[in-house]
């Protein structure tokens, strides 16, 4: 599945839930299912700043793709950084870099969240985007 | 005066209390940030720029004159309010932060290597880094009296902390983040028999009492404008006259001075001394506005009401399993920080949001309380005399859904 693909079904997914606490119920679900960072990762540089609570986010390469792995301890905010895995893992460095995201604001989870937290769901996008021509350039 | 105390007509004149969040109505619980606005306060300012704008103590014109009046007359209500002895000794300020910065500036510059300031742990960072900075400009020692497991002062400490050095005792009258009210009388007395100077900082304690600075016999206190139901931007440094006739000024430019060559300056006397360039006009006299009308008020009553809310508040609470209240001093205002066990503040932060509910998280600007406790941070409830019973309810309910949730 291409990233847009996953994208399409992530909105689908959110667009059967009436209210905003349904969604949240959902992004918590999400959280549960993160791919946990190993904990010899859990260092203060794989922290996310600019999230209220603490984020640790870790990428390598297997064959030509970027697997994310990581960890909060907010649950909201591992659901969150949850959906970003799901999108983003297991592709390339370039389609990484290049994806609009364009779910995020489709879903409304911008506007739903406070500047705060929406300037930590920024930061995790950047760090992803970050990791993926970190890995790139490594080639 | 209105000797009674209707809540329901206290909210009819909040506008923004109508608000809905979705389907939600708002539950504005984050009062120590900021409160809201009373209409009377919105249209003072609305008729400020429509009919009254101009800058102040410089035209002969109609409007400069208008304003320049205006302003003043704010000032002598904000002395009146705080019976302050002189009108020149209320100094209009950006707020809470800008005041400490300017006692810090100016009366830490007649300073010496070695010369202490007395502050405490629960002090808001506004009231720890500008000490800091001075004391790292001109090597001087900053102290702190501790807190206790309840979130008060360790007053017992205070006799050791305070030496012929300490020049300067600056504590806050309530802790924004824990509530606790602090016996600052004997703090003030104990500081004046060692001849220190002692700043209160009122930023959390004005909206809930009247506070008296001649009975109180504090040498400075400030305060800021936006919590004390004015506009944001403005705030007041009260300081005896004799000392801030002393001290040096703080910033120059316009307004404070007598004349200016090009070889020297003198300066103007108080208040103008410290009021350099064109101030937030609209916001003095807003902030005048503001404390006229609650001047009207029962503040007894208020402080009754505001005691029940607190109360019942923390009953409610202490009634959901796994939950602690940090900040159990006998002496507390109405806020209340909590945590529960297993939670993040985040989280209940987030949830608590889409059920129109406004609350604060984090650590609160108070770090060395955060540090005390081994806590990351808090969610913080903190109620104005508009709040109901009702809101707590309504709050106590969105709690417990949004631990379901998360459980």
């Amino acid at each position: 599945m291409t990233i847009e693909e996953k994208e399409k079904e992530l909105i689908d997914s959110f667009a059967i839930y009436e209210d905003w606490m349904e969604k949240y119920e959902y992004i918590i679900e999400l959280g549960k299912d993160l791919p946990l960072i190993a904990e010899d990762y859990k260092k203060k540089e794989n922290i996310i700043k600019g999230c209220q609570s603490t984020v640790w986010l870790h990428a390598e390469k297997k064959d030509d793709k970027v697997v994310f792995t990581a960890d909060a301890d907010a649950i909201i905010a591992k659901g969150i950084i949850a959906l970003l895995i799901d999108v983003l893992s297991n592709e390339t460095p370039e389609a990484i870099m290049n994806a609009k995201l364009e779910f995020i604001s489709a879903i409304g989870l911008q506007e739903h969240l406070s500047p705060t937290r929406s300037n930590g769901l920024v930061a995790m996008v950047k760090q992803m985007k970050m990791y993926a021509i970190a890995l790139n350039m490594k080639q | 005066m209105m000797m009674n105390f209707s809540v329901d007509d206290i909210r009819a004149q909040f506008p923004i209390l109508k608000t809905k969040i979705g389907k939600y109505p708002l539950v504005y619980f984050d009062n120590g940030a900021t409160s809201q606005k009373p209409q009377v306060v919105i249209d003072c300012i609305d008729q400020y720029y429509s009919a009254e704008n101009a800058n102040i103590h410089r035209g002969v014109h109609y409007l400069s004159q208008l304003s320049t009046t205006n302003y003043e007359n704010a000032r002598k209500t904000i002395q009146g309010y705080l019976n302050a002895e002189k009108s020149e000794e209320i100094i209009f300020t950006k707020g809470t932060t800008d005041g400490i910065n300017l006692i810090a500036q100016s009366f830490g510059r007649m300073l010496n290597a070695g010369d202490e300031i007395l502050i405490t742990e629960m002090e808001h960072h506004s009231n720890i880094v500008p000490w800091q900075m001075v004391a790292q400009e001109r090597g001087l020692v900053v102290k702190y009296i501790p807190i206790n497991e309840a979130g008060e002062l360790r007053l017992e400490l205070l006799d050791e902390l305070l030496t012929d050095r300490t020049k300067i005792v600056s504590v806050s009258h309530v802790s924004n983040a824990l509530g606790t009210i602090n016996p600052v009388e004997k703090i003030i007395k104990a500081a004046h028999v060692k001849g220190a100077k002692v700043v209160i900082d009122a930023a959390q304690s004005l909206q809930h009492f009247k506070v008296d600075v001649q009975a109180l016999a504090c040498d400075f206190m400030v305060f800021s404008g936006h919590k004390l139901f004015g506009p944001t931007g403005v705030g007041i440094l009260y300081g005896k006259a004799d000392l801030l006739n002393a001290m040096p000024p703080y910033q120059g430019g316009g307004d404070m001075i007598k004349t200016v060559s090009m070889k020297e300056t003198t300066y103007n006397d108080l208040p103008h001394k410290f009021e350099a360039g064109t101030p937030n006009i609209v916001g003095g006299i807003g902030l005048g506005k503001a404390i006229e009308w609650l001047s009207g008020l029962d503040l007894e009553a208020i402080q009754a009401h505001e005691n029940d809310l607190l109360a019942y508040a923390t009953k409610e609470l202490e009634a959901i399993p796994n939950l602690k209240i940090y900040g159990t001093a006998a002496q507390k205002s109405s806020t209340i920080s909590f945590l529960i066990n297993g939670t993040h503040p985040y989280d209940i932060g987030t949830l608590l949001n889409q059920q129109g509910i406004a609350v604060r998280t984090g650590h609160h600007c108070t770090q060395p309380i955060m540090d005390f406790f081994e806590i990351p941070g808090t969610i913080r409830v903190s109620f104005s005399f508009y709040n109901t019973r009702g809101e707590i309810d309504l709050f106590i309910n969105a709690l417990k859904k949004a631990l379901a949730m998360l459980s």
